[in-house]
This record gives structure tokens, C-alpha cells and sequence, in this order.
């Protein structure tokens, strides 16, 4: 076998293995709970016989490692089982905010990940420029910055002076494309600022990392234009280490979308998630938060075997 | 100690500004009670009073003096993010270097349950863990502290094994010093440039993480005065800002008041740790 494929093997395998022990992890979150959760739902007034009913249709009566697996079985299928609070099958409440925050997430990167590596190359390009000085500034002011501040900073702007944008973005799937667009671009601007300051500068790292390399000097002095040398010459060498940093910001993205969904009142996962920890529901808590965790958990694997790939040594073994 | 004086004498600009802020903020923080005009939860005014005398920065939907909460809020949000920080640190420090100096088995239990927790995005992870004990402060700060020292382990075990390869430490372990004295005295001072900014990176990462705990409402719970949850309480405000009056326009400033003070705070410490850090690499301009 090509070892390039047996490290790629490898790896799945390890994330594979890290998100089955994330599902251990959070199943037994709802195991910890104190108390007797069908005493809890039915009140202290249930008979025995109820009580009874209630453990068996929801398989409490099983060991817990039977109940794992059940509950497994059924995420990987979409079933989630049911809200705690109200009954309801939390697949219901979840699909389409679910799709909600994916595509809310994907809005700010499809912004985010072209203007950074853009961005991040005309740094490198002009580095030492005040261009180049103003970018670093902003990172700074990017990684202090919470989520709420660039927030409510671009409402007061846009929404609210000059009356651009809306302020909530109360829209479902049933909306047109580009009214849904429109309606998300507010929180989809917030979290490309925050975002994009790191992709920028690991972009403009990675490429002027490379400019001192003797490949790079040999294309300047054959007279090639400087953007050419970038663009064409150091660009696809600076390829892993530029991915790795967009994958690992797209994870942060989706986590960073819990907070910017409730400033925005976007009807996304995070909402939900953040309503059921006050209410303490529990079941969609965990139904959250393992779709959270599994699209993060994803989203790392993904940079760490796209970087593997991205490297012409390992394609190449001696 | 002299060191770092003779060192404070040539620190850029930037480091300054970070030092004053953070005296500013510290100074709030303990002489909180001797500053702040009003007492913290007591309502002394009618509703979204404006911004007048005495009330120079309005009064809140219950008719709290913003001013005096903000004052009250530096001390509670700051207080609890330092404890966290410093618990954060005392966890994964200490877990570190045992697993740098012991290795073996505790090396590897250490780090597999650090991996573990390190999959799962920490907001995530947070959110979880107050959805089964609920949101007391105690709660929180140990949730995040546990969650925190991941990070810490990391470094500190990285940093450790580094020095551990020197030889002033073989020296010393075929000189018969027990662990203890290794760990004290050998590795420690070597490790503490790296492990001091990093506590000024945990600091601002905990205090945001607090807040924006408190901005979901699952952090600090009222009437606790706290930035994050003050900033959840005068959101509504925003949309009726109008910039056409100074009276209007002091709504869409509520929220940011309080954000633009974590926002301060946060950008006042990365100032600090940027000069540390520069200091400690031994690069010169």
C-alpha cells in the first residue's frame, strides 16, 4: 500500500475513534443527572404502573450499555429520541436549524476564505506596508473582540444608522436564496471579521516563509513580476500549511455561530442549544451538542489530512 | 526582579497602554465599593433614565445606575476569570510537569484524557457540563477551569520535556535531587517566561468565555452586576438608537458599554503578553 494512504487510513481512523469516544462521553452526560428522569417528567403524583410505562417505552429499564447503543443506533440514523421538556422527537426540532447554521456557517466562509487568502497575500506582497501594519493590527483586535461586540458594533452601523441591513435575521429555509442572503448577512459579516483575521496572517506567514527560499530568489532575478512569483511560485507550496489554519477556522466557526445566532435571533442550532441548557433539557442538549462536536471533530480531521496531501514529499516517498 | 524594571523603562508604547488600562481596570476592581456612586443592585432612579446627572451613564431597565454596575461588574467578571485562570494554571501546570518529569503511565493517561476533552469545542463542552449541575459560580468556575488547564498541560508538559533534555538536569538527577527539588528549582524558572504569557493569554480566553456565558445568560446570574449579562440586558436598547438627539443616541451605546470595557480589558492584556513574549524570545528590534 502507498504510505501516503496508510498515514491518510490512519488518521480517519483516529477521528473516527475520537468521535466514538466524544458520543461515550456526552451519552453519559444525561447518566450523571441526579435524580430519576421518569419521576422528574411524570411528577411526584405518577403510580408505580406509569412510572413503569414511561422507563420501558424509553428503554430506562435496559442497562446503560444497551441504552448506548440505542441511543447510538439511532443518531447515526437522525433519531435523536425525544425533548424532555415538551415530548416532542427532537429530529423535528433539529432539522431544519440544523441546515439553518450550516448554511449560515458556510455563508461566512465562502465571504471569509477568498477575501483572507487575498487579503493575506497582498500582505506578503507589500509586507511592512501600513497595509500590512494595519492587518496585523486587526488581528489583535480580532482575537480580542467578543463575538457580541463586533456584533451589536455593525448592527449600530448598518441596521441601525443607516438602515441597510436588518437587525434580525428571523429567516427560515422556506425563504428565497437571495432574501435569505440578505436577511444573513449581518451575522455572516460578523463572523467572517472574526474569522479572518488569523487565516489572513497564517496566509502571509506562510508565504513570506517562503520567499527566502532559493527557488523564489532564482524566479525574481529571471525578472518575473512579484505578484507572478506569489501567486505561481510560493502560493502552491504554502498550500498545507494555509488550509490547515482555513479548516481550523472553519471548525471554530461553527462553535462561534452559537453566539452570533442569539445576538441575531437566527433560528439556528446554537439557539436551540442555548435554550435548552436553561431549560435543562437534556436530551436536546446532547442531540446538540454531538452534532456540534461531530462537524468540529470532522472539520479538524479534514485539516489534518488535507495537509498531509497538500505535501509533495509525503505524495513522493524515496 | 531589577530585570524586568530596567526592561519596563525601554517598553514600547503599546506595553504602556496595556500596563495603564490594566491599572485602571485593577483599581476599579478592588476600590469598587469607595467608587461606584450607587450601591450595585439597588434601584435608585426611574427606567432607562438618560445620561445626566446624577446618573452620568443612565440607569438600566429596573433602574439600577449603569455607571456603579459597570464599576461592580469589573470586580465580579475580572475576579472570577482570575480565579478561574489561576486555578486553570495550578491544574494543568502542575498535571504537566509531573507527566513531563514522571513520563510512563501517568504520561499517557494524562494526555489521552486531555485529548479527549480537547475534541470537543469548549463552549460545547461547557454548555453540557452546566446543563447537569446548573449555572452556580462555583460550578463555573470549575467547569472552566478544568476545561482550560487542557491547554496549560499541554504547554507546560512541552515546555518541560525541552528542559528535561538538558544537562544541567542530568546533572542534577545523577547528583540524587528528588522530584521536588527538579521540578522547583531546575525546570521551573526555566519554564516561567513562557508560562507567564501564556497566562495572559488564558486570562483573556476565560474572560471571554465567562462573558459570553453571561451574554447567553448561563454565566453569572443576576442581579449580579457582570459585563456579559449587562450587555444581554440593554440589547434591546440598540434598535432604538438614533443618532439625530444625544438623548437617543445613548441606547445604541447601553450594549456597547459594557462589551467595549471586555473589549478593552482584553485588548489592554494581549498589549501586555505581546511585550512579554518579545521580552522572553530575546529578539531585538
Amino acid at each position: 500500500m502507498q504510505p501516503i494512504l496508510k498515514i491518510i487510513l490512519s488518521r480517519l481512523m483516529m477521528g473516527l475513534l475520537t468521535l466514538l469516544i466524544v458520543t461515550v462521553v456526552i451519552f453519559s452526560a444525561v447518566e450523571l443527572l441526579p435524580g430519576d428522569i421518569a419521576t422528574e417528567t411524570l411528577g411526584q403524583s405518577a403510580t408505580p404502573e406509569t412510572l413503569a410505562a414511561f422507563r420501558s417505552k424509553f428503554n430506562l429499564d435496559q442497562p446503560v450499555h444497551v441504552r448506548y447503543g440505542l441511543w447510538l443506533a439511532g443518531a447515526v440514523q437522525g433519531d435523536f429520541g425525544v425533548s424532555l421538556s415538551n415530548q416532542r422527537p427532537i429530529a423535528e426540532l433539529i432539522q431544519s436549524r440544523a441546515g439553518n447554521t450550516f448554511f449560515l456557517a458556510g455563508y461566512a466562509a465562502a465571504i471569509a476564505v477568498p477575501l483572507a487568502i487575498l487579503l493575506g497575500l497582498v500582505a506578503a506582497l507589500y509586507r511592512n506596508s501600513a497595509f500590512d501594519r494595519m492587518i496585523s493590527g486587526t488581528t489583535l483586535v480580532a482575537i480580542s473582540f467578543p463575538e457580541f461586540f463586533v456584533a451589536y458594533i455593525l448592527i449600530l452601523i448598518f441596521s441601525v444608522t443607516l438602515g441597510w441591513f436588518p437587525s434580525l435575521a428571523d429567516v427560515d429555509g422556506s425563504a428565497p436564496l437571495p432574501e435569505r442572503l440578505y436577511r444573513t448577512f449581518l451575522p455572516a459579516l460578523t463572523m467572517t471579521l472574526i474569522v479572518m483575521a488569523h487565516m489572513m496572517r497564517m496566509t502571509r506567514a506562510a508565504i513570506i516563509n517562503l520567499l527566502a527560499s532559493p527557488y523564489i530568489e532564482m524566479a525574481e532575478l529571471k525578472g518575473i513580476k512579484r505578484w507572478r512569483v506569489i501567486a505561481v511560485h510560493a502560493l502552491p507550496n504554502a498550500m498545507a500549511p494555509i488550509i490547515t489554519v482555513v479548516a481550523l477556522n472553519l471548525a471554530y466557526l461553527i462553535v462561534g455561530v452559537v453566539l452570533v445566532e442569539v445576538v441575531f435571533v437566527y433560528p439556528g442550532l446554537g439557539q436551540l442549544l442555548v435554550d435548552a441548557v436553561s431549560n435543562r433539557d437534556v436530551t436536546v442538549v446532547q442531540a446538540a451538542c454531538l452534532i456540534f462536536a461531530a462537524t468540529y471533530i470532522l472539520l479538524n480531521m479534514a485539516a489534518d489530512i488535507l495537509s498531509i496531501i497538500a505535501n509533495p514529499k509525503l505524495l513522493h516517498p524515496r | 526582579m531589577y530585570y524586568w524594571l530596567s526592561q519596563l523603562r525601554e517598553a514600547p508604547v503599546s506595553a504602556w497602554i496595556g500596563i495603564v488600562l490594566i491599572g485602571f481596570f485593577s483599581i476599579l476592581a478592588i476600590f469598587a465599593p469607595l467608587i461606584a456612586p450607587f450601591p450595585e443592585i439597588a434601584v435608585v432612579g426611574p427606567q432607562y433614565h438618560a445620561w445626566a446627572a446624577p446618573h452620568y451613564l443612565g440607569t438600566d431597565g429596573l433602574g439600577r445606575d449603569v455607571m456603579s454596575r459597570l464599576i461592580f461588574g469589573a470586580r465580579n467578571t475580572v475576579g472570577i476569570a482570575l480565579a478561574t485562570t489561576i486555578l486553570a494554571f495550578l491544574l494543568g501546570g502542575i498535571t504537566g510537569l509531573l507527566a513531563a518529569t514522571l513520563g510512563g503511565w501517568f504520561d499517557m493517561i494524562s494526555s489521552r484524557i486531555v485529548d479527549i476533552l480537547m475534541a470537543i469545542p469548549s463552549l460545547i463542552f461547557a454548555l453540557m457540563i452546566l446543563t447537569i449541575t446548573g449555572t452556580s459560580v462555583l460550578s463555573l468556575i470549575l467547569v472552566i477551569a478544568v476545561l482550560d488547564s487542557t491547554r496549560v498541560y499541554r504547554l507546560s508538559r512541552a515546555v518541560a520535556q525541552d528542559i528535561l533534555t538538558m544537562d544541567y538536569i542530568e546533572v542534577a538527577r545523577m547528583r540524587g535531587e528528588g522530584l521536588p527539588w527538579l521540578i522547583r528549582r531546575e525546570v521551573l524558572p526555566n519554564a516561567a517566561a513562557p508560562l507567564i504569557a501564556e497566562f495572559g493569554l488564558r486570562f483573556c480566553f476565560v474572560f471571554l468565555f465567562i462573558s459570553a456565558l453571561s451574554f447567553l445568560g448561563l454565566g453569572l446570574q443576576p442581579p449580579t452586576a457582570d459585563w456579559g449579562s449587562m450587555v444581554r440586558e440593554s440589547a434591546k436598547l440598540i434598535s432604538f438608537a438614533n443618532f439625530s438627539t444625544w438623548q437617543t443616541a445613548t441606547f445604541g451605546l447601553a450594549p456597547l458599554l459594557p462589551a467595549g470595557a471586555i473589549a478593552l480589558l482584553t485588548v489592554a492584556v494581549n498589549l501586555v503578553v505581546d511585550w512579554v513574549l518579545h521580552i522572553s524570545s530575546g529578539l531585538k528590534e
